[in-house]
């Protein structure tokens, strides 16, 4: 499974009662209602546990979390700086 | 005395360029908004809207929800702001219980609106902000109608004693209850609370609550009365955002609700934005956790910070003056402006300072009752000093100290708050005993640092059948508002009960507060 498939399938079990009515990747979770503030929590406490990564404060922003797409493209950054933050260490 | 909408227009009179909204960076002017809350309720009239009917507002914090607001008090008509987050089945509980006519909700919102539809037959328009979501010449969208409106609105002669609002709020029986308000109730509140607070025209407010919460909506009310601009928030689902748009928009006042500044602080110290601007912070909904203040007191030297209590059959009670917070941090202060706020023993006599009893209040803050509910109201609204006077009994245990400062102690039914928002155990477990594997259910608060109480379900499975947290969770979710979901769920064999079969829920607040701990 994919990156954004596991988004995804996260956000249909967890606010959708497990029925994907097909929410396009590049849709608005709090604008059509699927996320509310609380969930904008859940999703984040789910991203830094299954991808071991930090969400900063700042970085709590609609352009990073509010869409199937811009939340895969904020992990795979996030992912990469993990991994560069790794090597430097290592090196 | 004027009406609700008069304070607009008289704003508009005196201000029409200034800011009356900035929404999504877009601004609204009180000009503006007036005028299209003139066209707006025009074309309510030309649709038959009468005086006393009730409207229902199903949309999100929005220039729109504002205009709509406006126009429903213009036309003559009664408003009902409804949750954006309320489902299919409890929105039609709301549009039968009042007999909506006319509804206006969001593309988004359009499924919920649909079921709802099915089972709500007193609404006869549906009116869309944005996109309607089908061709049907009776879902005109809300662009439609301000520019079909053809000539002013005609008057339709309203008194201050006609009905301005219903606001909904959770019991601890029964469904839900919509609470009357007069305009002369919202003038006298929105003159009263911009009074205390000292309000001034060069305010800018940032609103992050829903304006279906009564203290979300008198920002746009105060506002309007003293003509400042409000900074309306979808929500606060992304707190540093909203931390930028403080620094952007020079925000002075910040009203919040203890799970709000709980989230803040733990952002502070807000490295790189600049707060400078903020003049006061308000806290009402929930108790405000000392600690929580005197941290606020640090972060924001120069800003006031106010502790108050309200309940929404009459707004609010009471405010702490900020220079006794240092003595009397604990008190949420005095009775506000024009307003009178008494505990009483269990014979309805008044009770000296140190004794815990009922709180009443009296003053042209009290609502007119619950619609359609003559007994709930005979209830809560009982005779008063004067003869035909009603005066308001909370269900709030408080007490006074020796200067008369209020302090609240508990309900007196087991109501409680998670968010600012009210919590009725008995709707949440209905919903519970819905799903058939359920045998037994009870819901109680617990204690949380960042929600103050935390929803919490026990729930005991029938025989032969299996249940998991997150089953549980998802039916709650499909049900009830966010606010309303268990953020704890426990499983367990059963339930402790008293000898004559009553489930013990103290001693589930016990289990649940060392189990979350």
């Amino acid at each position: 499974m994919n990156l954004e498939q596991a988004v995804r399938r996260y956000i249909v079990e967890n606010f959708l009662l497990g029925e994907d009515s097909g929410l396009s990747a590049a849709e608005s979770l709090l604008g059509t209602g699927v996320v509310d503030s609380t969930g904008i929590l859940e999703l984040v406490m789910f991203l830094e546990e299954s991808y071991g990564i930090e969400v900063r404060d700042e970085e709590m922003l609609p352009e990073n979390l509010d869409s199937i797409a811009n939340i895969v493209k904020f992990v795979e950054r996030k992912l990469v700086g993990r991994r560069v933050a790794a090597q430097s260490i290592a090196g | 005395m004027p009406l609700v909408h008069n304070l607009l227009t008289d704003s508009a009179k005196r201000c029409s360029d200034r800011p009356a909204l900035i929404c999504e960076e877009r601004t609204c002017t009180f000009g503006q908004l007036d005028e299209g809350a003139d066209r707006l309720a025009a074309v309510l009239q030309d649709r038959g809207l009468r005086r006393g009917d009730r409207v229902a507002v199903f949309l999100e914090n929005s220039t729109e929800l504002v205009m709509v607001v406006f126009a429903i008090l213009k036309a003559g008509g009664v408003f009902v702001v409804v949750n954006p987050t309320t489902k299919a089945r409890k929105l039609a509980y709301l549009l039968n219980d009042c007999g909506v006519r006319v509804l206006f909700s969001q593309s988004s919102l359009a499924n919920t609106v649909a079921k709802a539809l099915i089972e709500a037959p007193s609404v006869e328009t549906v009116v869309w902000a944005t996109a309607s979501p089908s061709d049907d010449p009776r879902s005109p969208t809300i662009a439609q109608w301000l520019s079909d409106a053809k000539a002013p609105p005609a008057d339709p002669h309203l008194i201050d004693m006609d009905l301005a609002a219903i606001i909904y709020t959770s019991g601890s029986t029964g469904g839900p209850k919509g609470v009357m308000l007069t305009h002369q109730n919202m003038t006298n509140t929105a003159w009263a609370i911009s009074t205390y607070l000292g309000n001034t025209p060069d305010d800018v407010v940032l609103c992050v609550l829903p304006l279906s919460f009564d203290y979300g909506l008198y920002q746009v009310i105060t506002g309007a009365r003293v003509g400042f601009t409000v900074v309306l928030e979808r929500s606060f689902a992304y707190p540093y955002q909203t931390l930028k748009r403080m620094e952007q928009y020079r925000v002075t006042g910040l009203p919040g609700v203890p799970t709000i500044f709980a989230t803040l602080l733990q952002m502070a110290p807000f490295e790189g934005v600049d707060l400078s601007s903020l003049r006061y912070l308000t806290n009402t909904a929930a108790p405000f956790p000392p600690a929580h203040i005197r941290r606020l007191q640090q972060l924001f030297p120069h800003a006031r910070i106010y502790s108050m209590y309200g309940l929404t059959e009459c707004t609010r009670v009471s405010y702490l003056d900020p220079a006794r917070l240092a003595d009397k941090i604990n008190s949420v202060g005095q009775a506000m402006p024009n307003s009178e706020a008494y505990v009483v023993d269990e014979q309805g006599r008044r009770v000296g300072p140190g004794v815990v009893g009922e709180l009443v209040i009296r003053g042209a803050n009290v609502m007119r009752g619950y619609w359609g509910k003559p007994e709930a109201t005979a209830e809560r609204l009982r005779d008063g000093p004067i003869a035909g006077e009603k005066v308001l009994y909370s269900g709030d245990l408080f007490y006074t100290d020796d200067d008369g400062f209020l302090y609240f102690v508990g309900r007196r039914d087991d109501v409680f708050k998670c968010k600012g928002e009210k919590i009725s155990p008995r709707e949440i477990e209905s919903v519970l005993f819905e799903l058939e594997a359920v045998a037994e259910a009870a819901v109680v608060g617990v204690a949380d640092p960042i929600d103050g109480q935390a929803v919490k379900a026990f729930v005991v499975p029938r025989h032969g059948h299996a249940l998991t947290e997150q089953q549980v969770r998802q039916h709650c979710r499909a049900s009830l508002e966010s606010y309303m979901v268990p953020k704890f769920v426990t499983i367990c064999d059963a339930l402790p009960k008293t000898d004559t079969g009553k489930i013990r829920k103290a001693s589930l607040v016990e289990a649940g507060s060392a189990a979350t701990d």
